[in-house]
């Protein structure tokens, strides 16, 4: 196996490891970008063309068929001259003669190396977590062997009520499971909700069926040829013939120890998404930007774009992203943005309405929006983060932000003071 | 073929409010309301409403109606049949009268209640129970123009008509508000000025919007009128425009009442020192009135409600005589009166100081009034005027009241007083449209329902002497009964069954018109002797008639005077020589302005009808008082604020209107906000109780009180379709909108103690929106109930009160959309703000209807457009399937919204 050779002769070899979200956008931005300058080849564990991974709940739900996720076409990545080698292991990195090598033998030359190989789920230090039956959830093949749980199995336990627990939950219940949520803390989606948008999400999800289980810290997965009960601490037990651990997320790291780079919860990378050794660079789950390792596709597709512009030649700078969390759950609109906890120094202001099960607070600092949480109606989230972000001052829009833009803007507008009139001469 | 449409026909009948009298239509819906529209074919209005009129079909619910009698029973009012009710009112009159003497019992009537109402309590009184004690709120309106009718024409005589309005070359309006108080009239002065070029003079000590249309505005100083006009009189007794011969021939006392005009204001500049006025004004009103003959000054309530009144009266009624200027076409004295019947009050005799049909307490018209009754016990003199007759009630000289069709507790000077003076009666009882004012509310004991105008039916008198039919046009709710009815059961009750055996309004209106012309031969002005025989249909048909209507006269006359002949003894008119004007009471350090008192123009007296209007409530919804900027600014007063009004009577926090218009150190505010309507406005409350000497007519307009500013924390509003009840301690104004009322308000209380009465106020069954900025300090709930909205409460800082208009236009929404629901408590309008959907891109919050829309309008055809056009899609591109699916769907039809 060599190295990829792009349109231009003299391009230089780009070797991106990983075949994910992150991997797929940085080469659709560098496509825009500097077409040509580099030859570009993505190595991809699955054996298959990147696909949407945020849709995985949609699949396990029959809401998205697996075409459907898919990225790009082949096509598509022909024709835009990159070399996919799916289904290869890159097992190390010779930073020093700029080599990556695979698990086939072959190796890679690059100038420039991006490492997008994601992260992987936590297993719990718990008995029987190598029990048939207990997987975790990641990618299609977990899925598929969900599907094949749901075809001969009833009953299945998700172990974390984050979004991604509660995707594969939902994923669980509409292929017809009796699903549990096992949760640790005690609330769901602690991290991206306050409390009462938690407890509304909590009704929302016991209404589509899925039982939720708090306080729930997992002690031992039972059963004696498969998984068949997930035991807690407390005592209580919760049948499950399936057991779907989503209990958090651990950085993809160890190929860049054989590149020798810095290494903290990620591959520690600057406002460049550069490692800590030239022209290597990280991007997505795997990388720690300012001691945060971002679990979310847009963090990603940020870092994908400056990283894509910083390779082009151009004056680009990573300076984190405002987390915005979206719950791809049908019928369930959540969302969450900035820091949403009111910490002392900052002003809440609240919308709820019980009949439309709708809640907003938008979390005020020093006039400025620095946190959202919305329940039920997200429509503006993105608006709102991008309040977060650009740090405007709300001013005389303090009234009207959580009514949504367009009041909010149109208010605005009407308020503006007139034009002043020219002095007359 | 189609069957026949079987809508009613339009009923024609008289609107129940000013005294302007309009013909109106009202075309009964079928379902208890009703179409109002002008009859133009009455002489009134010729088709004209105003807003108070155009808006009668909004006060015809049921909802605060009495419709049953109640009596108190254990000190609380319950539900009774009409034979107790009557029972107890009839003994209870009995019991009293034979205990304590007839001057032991009153009634108190209104200006509300038709002539055949009016008729027969003035008989029950003055002929069969034998007290004079019968007075009205027309005391408060009118008795200072009907003492200046007698003292100068020996009988309460409007000498004029309308149409005089219309041919007149100089209009004077004194101390009236008519583009509000008399619209139609107003518009009928103004279309003169238009196609005839009149000049219209307005003397008022408020620029009003009377005075807008103005070709000279007099900002005359409180109470100084008669200066002004004395001035007058003074003048023109030096010019063409004095006739002499009409003088001589058919006056007496002009020489006396011109020394008196000269020792008061020798002259223009005189005048305008005493009224405030700048001489040149002045003297171009004064030369206006000499140069031009037709003349007719239109005076109302900134003449009648004053200590000086009668002689304000007087003294424009001289310049009239003394220039001949008096019932020919064009020209005259004109009262313009308050209420829809004063005048028919005024020609039964329904006021303490008259007897019957325009006779006085002489013997010879005792004797004659009691043969025709065949009275049991006439009264042999006046009886107690209005201010003196709660004060006797006070003293507990009075023992049993019966009240009907007005509120004095709102209405009467110091009306404190008098709430507290009803609380001590033996009897009060209480004939009443409402089931609740503060009239009802100050212990009455029995609550009769009387009919309310589309239910009633009889005559009502306007300020042109034209009588017109009330007709119903409903049929009566609940257990209401007409008030001749009730007082009729009374009076057989007490005894009198043959005198009062009235079966229907018709036979009340015929004693009454024969009444009129008994022993009459021209010696009586008011003589409708010609209606004494109609038929009952001819009554049913009866068209607008002006007196006189002689018998046996082929055209009466519709002006008086001209003619000199009067009805004093002597046959001529009477000059008075007025005293020298002040207003009562004097302003003091501690009482350092003098407050006006009037009307608004889409409010009527006491609210208890207009306030049902949410058109009428959204002119002036909140009470308020007017304030010269330079008085404001040196008390602390700013627009928009509060001002607690303090008299030594009592004490008002009203809204604060800082205006131009507004004369330095007068104050002016409305007297239509009752407790009912408003926790601290009880205007009535605050004013004097001094009266003019001939009239026994309240200064409502010149007492002296102090002002200062009164803040509030936090100020809001709320909505809802039931009756709320506020607490104690806040600030708040009642008014109605559609569908249901609204309560403006101002508190200290905080947000939070407003958020748990909301949520007690709109009950557990309701969905609940809330929106909480609690550093702002501003709570905001809303109440919904199948989609639609059922109340909301808006409180927040008082420098920012939120505004009502967007959500009240929610609250008549029967079915709230999306957008709509979602924005109710931003407070602002929602209306144009696109529909966007369900949610499809969450990322980027892209609507259903927004893709929809793009793909409509061809901005983009496929999903790679969409994301260009709209985002949607580029992020965690989770949405693209269902892209996919909306962009193959071959409809592309928006939801609704």
């Amino acid at each position: 196996m060599t190295g990829g050779i792009g349109p231009g002769t003299m391009s230089e070899p780009l070797v991106i490891i990983g075949n994910g979200m992150a991997a797929a956008r940085l080469v659709e931005e560098l496509n825009k970008r500097s077409l040509g300058r580099y030859a570009i080849a993505v190595i991809g564990e699955e054996p298959r063309l990147a696909y949407n991974r945020v849709l995985l709940s949609s699949v396990l739900a029959r809401e998205v068929s697996r075409g459907d996720i898919e990225l790009k076409t082949a096509a598509w990545w022909r024709k835009h001259g990159v070399t996919l080698l799916y289904g290869h292991r890159a097992v190390s990195i010779d930073a020093d003669i700029r080599r990556v090598r695979l698990a086939n033998g072959a190796t890679l030359p690059f100038a420039k190396l991006v490492l997008a190989t994601g992260s992987r789920a936590i297993r719990l230090n718990v008995p029987g977590m190598d029990l048939p039956g207990v997987i975790t959830f990641r990618d299609l093949g977990d899925v598929a062997s969900m599907e094949q749980a749901a075809k001969t199995h009833k009953r299945a336990a998700v172990i974390g009520g984050g979004l991604l627990g509660l995707e594969a939950a939902y994923g669980l219940a509409k292929a017809g499971m009796d699903v549990s949520v096992i949760h640790l803390m005690d609330r769901l989606m602690e991290r991206q909700l306050d409390a009462r948008a938690s407890a509304m999400l909590k009704d929302t999800v016991e209404a589509k069926g899925i039982a939720v289980h708090l306080n729930g810290e997992t002690a031992a997965i039972k059963g004696d040829r498969r998984a068949g009960q997930v035991l807690l601490k407390d005592g209580r037990s919760i049948d499950a013939d399936l057991v779907v651990v989503a209990a958090g997320i651990r950085a993809n790291s160890d190929l860049a120890v054989t590149a020798g780079l810095d290494i903290n919860r990620g591959i520690a990378v600057d406002d460049h998404l550069q490692s800590t050794k030239a022209d290597i660079y990280a991007i997505g789950e795997c990388a720690e930007h300012r001691g945060v390792c971002y679990g979310l596709v847009e963090p990603a597709y940020e870092q994908a774009r400056v990283l894509a512009a910083h390779l082009a030649g151009e004056k680009a700078a990573y300076a984190g992203s405002v987390l915005a969390t979206n719950l791809k759950v049908s019928g369930v609109n959540v969302f969450s943005a900035g820091d949403f906890t009111g910490a002392p120094g900052t002003e809440s202001i609240v919308l709820s309405d019980r009949g439309l099960a709708t809640y907003k607070k938008l979390v005020l600092k020093d006039g400025r929006l620095a946190g959202a949480v919305l329940f039920g109606d997200t429509l503006d989230g993105l608006w709102y983060s991008e309040l977060i972000r650009t740090g405007a001052a709300i001013g005389a829009m303090r009234s009207d932000l959580i009514f949504g833009r367009a009041l909010a803007e149109r208010s605005l507008a009407e308020a503006a003071p007139p034009q002043p009139k020219p002095l007359a001469a | 073929m189609n069957a026949p449409a079987q809508h009613p026909a339009a009923v024609r009948t008289t609107c129940p409010y000013c005294g302007v009298g309009c013909g109106v239509l009202a075309k009964p819906d079928g379902r208890g309301g009703a179409v109002i529209a002008g009859d133009p074919e009455h002489p009134s209005n010729f088709g004209r409403l105003c807003s108070k009129g155009a808006a009668l079909g909004e006060t015809l619910g049921l909802e605060t109606r009495l419709l049953h009698p109640m009596l108190r029973q254990n000190g609380a009012l319950r539900r009774a049949g009409w034979d107790d009710a009557l029972d107890r009112v009839g003994d209870g009159f009995s019991r009293i009268v034979k205990e304590h003497g007839p001057d032991s019992v009153a009634f108190y009537l209104s200006g509300q209640l038709l002539t055949e109402d009016y008729y027969v309590a003035n008989k029950l009184m003055k002929g069969f129970i034998g007290s004079g004690n019968v007075d009205t709120n027309s005391r408060l309106c009118m008795a200072s123009s009907v003492a200046g009718h007698r003292r100068a024409f020996g009988a309460d005589t409007v000498p004029g008509t309308y149409a005089d309005l219309d041919e007149a070359d100089l209009i004077v309006l004194v101390g009236s508000n008519a583009a509000w108080c008399h619209p139609v009239l107003y518009q009928r002065m103004i279309a003169n000025k238009r196609e005839r070029g009149a000049k219209l003079v307005v003397i008022d000590p408020r620029r009003t919007a009377t005075a807008e249309e103005a070709d000279l505005f007099l900002p005359v100083a409180p109470g100084m009128d008669t200066a002004l006009f004395c001035g007058l009189l003074v003048h023109l007794a030096g010019t063409q425009a004095f006739d002499s011969a009409y003088v001589d021939s058919y006056t007496t006392g002009f020489a006396e009442a011109l020394i008196r005009a000269r020792e008061i204001a020798p002259d223009a500049k005189a005048a305008a020192q005493l009224a405030g006025l700048a001489p040149s004004d002045v003297a171009r009103f004064f030369d206006l009135f000499t140069s031009t003959p037709k003349v007719v000054t239109c005076f109302s309530q900134g003449v009648n409600q004053s200590a000086q009144g009668t002689d304000k009266v007087s003294s424009i009624i001289n310049c009239h005589l003394a220039t001949a200027r008096i019932g020919r076409a064009g020209m005259g004295p004109f009262s313009l009166t308050g209420q829809p019947n004063a005048m028919g009050g005024r020609e039964v005799g329904g006021l303490a100081n008259q007897l019957a049909a325009h006779m006085s307490f002489s013997a010879v018209e005792i004797d004659r009034v009691g043969r025709f009754w065949n009275a049991a016990a006439m009264a042999q003199r006046e009886g107690l005027k209005a201010v003196d007759m709660f004060d006797a009630v006070s003293r507990g000289e009075i023992k049993a009241l019966w009240v009907m069709a007005t509120n004095p507790a709102v209405s009467l000077p110091r009306a404190g007083f008098v709430r507290d003076a009803l609380g001590k009666l033996e009897l009060l009882v209480v004939s009443e449209n409402v089931t609740s004012n503060d009239t009802v509310r100050a212990n009455a004991h029995v609550l009769l329902p009387a009919a309310a105008w589309g239910e009633k039916d009889g005559t009502v008198t306007n300020s042109e002497r034209r009588i017109s039919r009330q007709r119903p046009f409903l049929s009566l709710p609940g257990e209401a009964r007409p008030d001749w009815w009730i007082v009729t059961q009374v009076a057989r009750r007490m005894g009198f069954a043959d005198a009062f055996a009235y079966r229907s309004a018709a036979d009340v209106f015929r004693e009454h018109a024969a009444l009129s012309e008994f022993e009459n031969d021209g010696a009586r002005d008011f003589d409708i002797g010609a209606l004494a025989q109609i038929g009952d249909n001819a009554f049913d048909a009866m068209p607008p008639v002006q007196w006189p209507a002689r018998a046996g006269v082929a055209k009466n006359e519709t002006r008086f005077f001209a003619d000199g002949r009067f009805y004093t003894a002597d046959g001529k008119a009477r000059m008075i020589a007025p005293e020298m004007p002040r207003p009562q009471a004097d302003l003091s350090a501690e009482f350092p302005f003098r407050l006006n008192t009037g009307r608004v123009r889409d409010q009527w007296h006491t609210m208890t009808r207009t306030g049902l209007s949410p058109r009428l409530g959204a002119h002036l919804p909140e009470p308020f008082v007017e304030v010269h900027p330079d008085d404001a600014a040196e008390n602390g007063l700013r627009s928009g604020g509060f001002a607690r009004l303090t008299s030594p009577y009592g004490s008002c926090v009203l809204k604060v209107i800082v205006s131009e218009g507004q004369r330095r150190g007068s104050l002016f505010a409305p007297i239509h906000w009752s407790d009912e309507y408003a926790s601290a406005a009880r205007v009535g409350g605050l004013v004097t109780p001094a009266v003019d000497p001939y009239s026994g007519q309240p200064e409502a307009k010149a007492t002296p009180v102090s002002v200062a500013p009164v803040e509030f924390k936090y100020r809001g509003f709320a909505l809802s379709r039931h009756r709320l009840t506020m607490p104690a301690g806040c600030w708040w104004a009642r008014a109605a909108v559609a569908g249901g009322e609204g309560v403006l308000l101002a508190s200290d209380d905080a947000p939070d103690d407003w958020r748990a009465r909301a949520r007690s106020a709109f009950g557990a069954d309701c969905e609940i929106a809330e929106y909480i900025d609690a550093p702002a300090s501003i709570y905001r709930m809303a109440a919904f109930d199948g989609g639609r909205l059922v109340g909301c409460l808006f409180i927040g800082p008082a420098a920012h009160a939120p505004q009502w208009d967007a959500v009240k236009a929610l609250f008549e929404v029967e079915h709230l959309g999306a957008t709509q629901r979602r924005g109710v408590l931003s407070g602002k309008s929602t209306d144009g703000l696109a529909e966007p959907g369900p949610v499809v891109c969450a990322c980027f919050g892209v609507g259903l209807n927004t893709i929809r829309a793009a793909l409509r309008d061809s901005t983009a055809t496929t999903v790679e457009d969409i994301g260009k056009a709209l985002r949607a899609g580029t992020n965690c591109g989770s949405c693209l399937p269902e892209l996919k699916k909306i962009v193959s769907e071959k409809s592309c039809v928006a939801q609704p919204a």
